[in-house]
């Protein structure tokens, strides 16, 4: 199942690098969690606002709910990370990404009225590089390359024939 | 499109030779693990990054500290049998806090509930542990609270309005009888504060143990008789500062016995109140009247009453008498009995025991060596004759430090308590955050090295949680400092009442001694009193540590 797209070296090197580079900021915020003794995203999630805030605070009020939330933003981070780096089951890292962008981005919204108790890097109006991110994502998926560079390679050579 | 990437369609079909077929090989096995040296850059750049934790670690490593474990159930299969004396708002509460509410409350904590399914109260409530005790006793000279103490006592399955009931506890009119009721072990005692040490003297006498509300005494000379009547007992008694159960105050003795804050040497606490119901502008039951009302037993014991007015008259102080002379029923009086000096200690006595018994706890103080006071009624135009406003300082010659206590009933911003060190500055109350300062002499090497910030908090404790430091993460400690970190997530969280309530009550079935027994009490009625003195007469108070007494400047 090789994509019968083609494309110039220098594309493939910058799609290439763009999932390099979002696969180590993924790999590194779920390393960073890992290792930060008691992490937990309750303050995150208590932090909400906007559309779901509600949901997100009750999710965090859940104290049965709490450890599994936090495992699955832990090791979901790292293994995304690691998929993006390695070009390995690249369209599930993809799918992944784009589920935790996306429930980030509906917990703190760039909404008009939103303050945040952490306040953001830069100034977004509705747009922020969550949103960013998440486009690039699509983008990458739109343009898969881990079967050219990466472990699907040999994973998906066999089926090729 | 001359570089179109033709490679991967190799022409496997063309070249068979296996000289081919390495090279294809290898160079599949490259494209394969092409970016599995950004891994290799990761492991190096996050190992680096540990280390440089690992050091700051170490210098937060001093603040690390044992878990309490939760407090254990403890039975002997005896049921204690208790009798409540003084069932207002506060004797209420503590009933309910030992499992005993009223169905009109039940009622309440279950409707908050279907309001609000984040409402913990309800299921806390019904899922408290069940201390194998009965009410079988109450005492009140209102009616209408007698009642419902009644109907919460009977209230054994903990349910709503057209609940069972079980064996309805008996009222007597006056607490005398009370104590002399056989089917009674133990008494809890939330009347006003004049009441508080003649009761709980004679119910000692009476064989009962006492769980008993603070301010422990009223008058200066009841305070030395209770000591006497409790030291040659063995029988369980607590003073009602519930706060020695909050586990951030074991957590700051420790901080404060290790010497992490340096020499101590200033003090500041406060009390910030801005409603009716913190200025002791309580309700007044529409069906309260002389009728319904025992006004002779409200009046206080004959004895006590005579130090009072003795201290009062022979100090010049007869203008905080009254105004209303005694005998005279008012329903304000016997709501709010808290503004007036004839059966309140004030703000020292409502307040500030709260206060410094906490401090108490933490720095082992003791009795100051001297007191002044100043403040007056400010805000509050309702006749009251204590202070909306006070003022006091403590002096410890020999520790070397100093307390400042300031309360106003007009104005709630927040006033952190603060223990000021030469080496760190730790505030105290649901969590603590100690804050390393610029010009600490045992820090100085780590602020030098970077390791530490001065002025920026370092160490943040919440009970029930992990430690959370200043290095492990600046999300997490933003979170911490703004008290939202983990609140509900790890650790059962406990009604401090209740806490303080089951200690007597394991006591009462071990016979070891209470958190806050005669010694610690008497410690605090002696300070507030010398607090209240020195308000009262304008002058500085001292104490005399050899004759033990209160003497002036």
């Amino acid at each position: 199942m090789i994509e019968k797209r083609s494309f110039s070296k220098i594309q493939l090197f910058c799609l290439i690098a763009l999932r390099v580079v979002i696969g180590w900021y993924f790999l590194y915020e779920g390393l960073s969690k890992f290792f930060t003794p008691g992490w937990t995203s309750y303050g995150y999630l208590m932090d909400s606002q906007g559309l779901f805030a509600g949901l997100f605070k009750s999710m965090g009020q859940n104290q049965a709910l709490m450890p599994f939330i936090d495992a699955v933003n832990i090791y979901g981070l790292i293994l995304i990370g690691l998929f993006l780096i390695l070009g390995l089951f690249e369209k599930l890292g993809y799918i992944g990404a784009i589920a935790l962008l996306t429930l980030y981005y509906l917990s703190h919204p760039a909404s008009l009225n939103a303050t945040y108790l952490l306040p953001p890097e830069g100034s977004y109006l509705w747009i922020n590089k969550n949103i960013v991110m998440l486009c690039s994502v699509f983008v990458l998926m739109a343009f898969p390359t881990a079967k050219r560079i990466g472990f699907d390679r040999i994973i998906f050579k066999n089926k090729k024939a | 499109m001359s570089t179109t990437e033709n490679q991967d369609n190799e022409k496997k079909t063309t070249s068979e030779s296996s000289g081919q077929n390495i090279s294809k090989g290898r160079r599949d096995a490259l494209k394969t693990l092409a970016t599995l040296p950004v891994l290799g850059a990761m492991a190096y750049g996050v190992y680096k990054k540990t280390q440089k934790e690992h050091t700051n670690r170490q210098v937060a490593d001093m603040f690390h500290f044992q878990e309490n474990p939760a407090p254990a159930p403890v039975s002997d299969g005896k049921i204690i049998r208790i009798g409540i004396i003084g069932v207002g708002s506060r004797g209420i509460s503590l009933m309910q806090a030992i499992g005993f509410a009223t169905p009109e409350k039940v009622e309440e904590l279950k409707k908050e509930l279907r309001k609000n399914s984040k409402d913990t109260r309800y299921k806390d409530f019904m899922e408290q542990e069940d201390l194998q005790i009965k009410i079988t006793a109450v005492c009140d000279i209102f009616d209408v609270h007698a009642q419902n103490a009644i109907l919460a006592g009977a209230n054994i399955h903990r349910e709503a309005l057209n609940g069972r009931f079980g064996e309805m506890p008996k009222r007597y009119n006056t607490y005398k009888e009370l104590l002399a009721a056989p089917d009674v072990d133990a008494v809890i005692i939330a009347t006003p504060d004049h009441w508080h040490g003649t009761m709980t003297m004679d119910a000692i006498k009476a064989g009962k143990h006492v769980y008993v509300e603070k301010p422990m005494t009223w008058t200066v000379p009841e305070t030395y008789a209770l000591r006497e009547v409790l030291r040659n007992s063995k029988l369980a008694f607590q003073l009602g500062h519930q706060n020695r159960q909050i586990e951030t105050y074991k957590r700051g003795k420790e901080i404060v016995e290790k010497g992490l804050l340096g020499s101590v040497t200033l003090i500041e606490t406060s009390t910030n109140r801005n409603d009716p119901n913190g200025a002791w502008v309580y309700p007044i039951h529409p069906d309260a009247n002389p009728r319904t009302i025992d006004w002779k037993q409200f009046e206080g014991d004959p004895d006590r009453v005579k130090e009072y007015m003795d201290y009062m008259t022979s100090n010049g102080l007869a203008k905080y008498i009254g105004p209303d002379s005694r005998d005279k029923f008012s329903l304000e009086r016997f709501f709010r009995w808290r503004c007036w000096w004839d059966y309140s200690t004030g703000l020292s006595g409502d307040l500030l025991t709260h206060e410094f018994d906490a401090i108490n706890q933490i720095m082992n103080l003791g009795i100051p060596d001297a007191a002044t006071s100043s403040g007056g009624v400010y805000f509050f135009k309702d006749g009251r004759t204590v202070p909306d406003v006070l003022q006091t300082t403590f002096e410890y010659k020999k520790r070397k430090l100093a307390l400042l206590y300031s309360a106003t009933l007009a104005n709630q911003f927040n006033r952190p308590r603060k223990f000021m060190g030469h080496d760190a500055t730790m505030e105290i109350g649901n969590s603590i955050t100690v804050t390393v300062d610029p010009q600490s002499v045992q820090y100085k090497d780590q602020i030098e090295k970077g390791l530490i910030k001065p002025g920026k908090p370092f160490y943040n404790y919440t009970p029930g949680q992990k430690d959370v430091d200043a290095v492990s993460s600046a999300t997490q400690l933003y979170f911490a400092e703004r008290g939202l970190l983990y609140s509900y997530v790890n650790g059962k969280r406990y009604n401090t009442t209740f806490l303080h309530l089951k200690e007597w009550i394991d006591c009462i079935r071990t016979g070891k001694k209470t958190s806050c027994g005669i010694e610690e009490g008497f410690h605090e009625a002696i300070t507030s009193h010398m607090g209240t003195r020195a308000y009262l007469e304008g002058r500085t108070m001292y104490w005399d540590a050899d004759k033990e007494e209160i003497t002036r400047g």
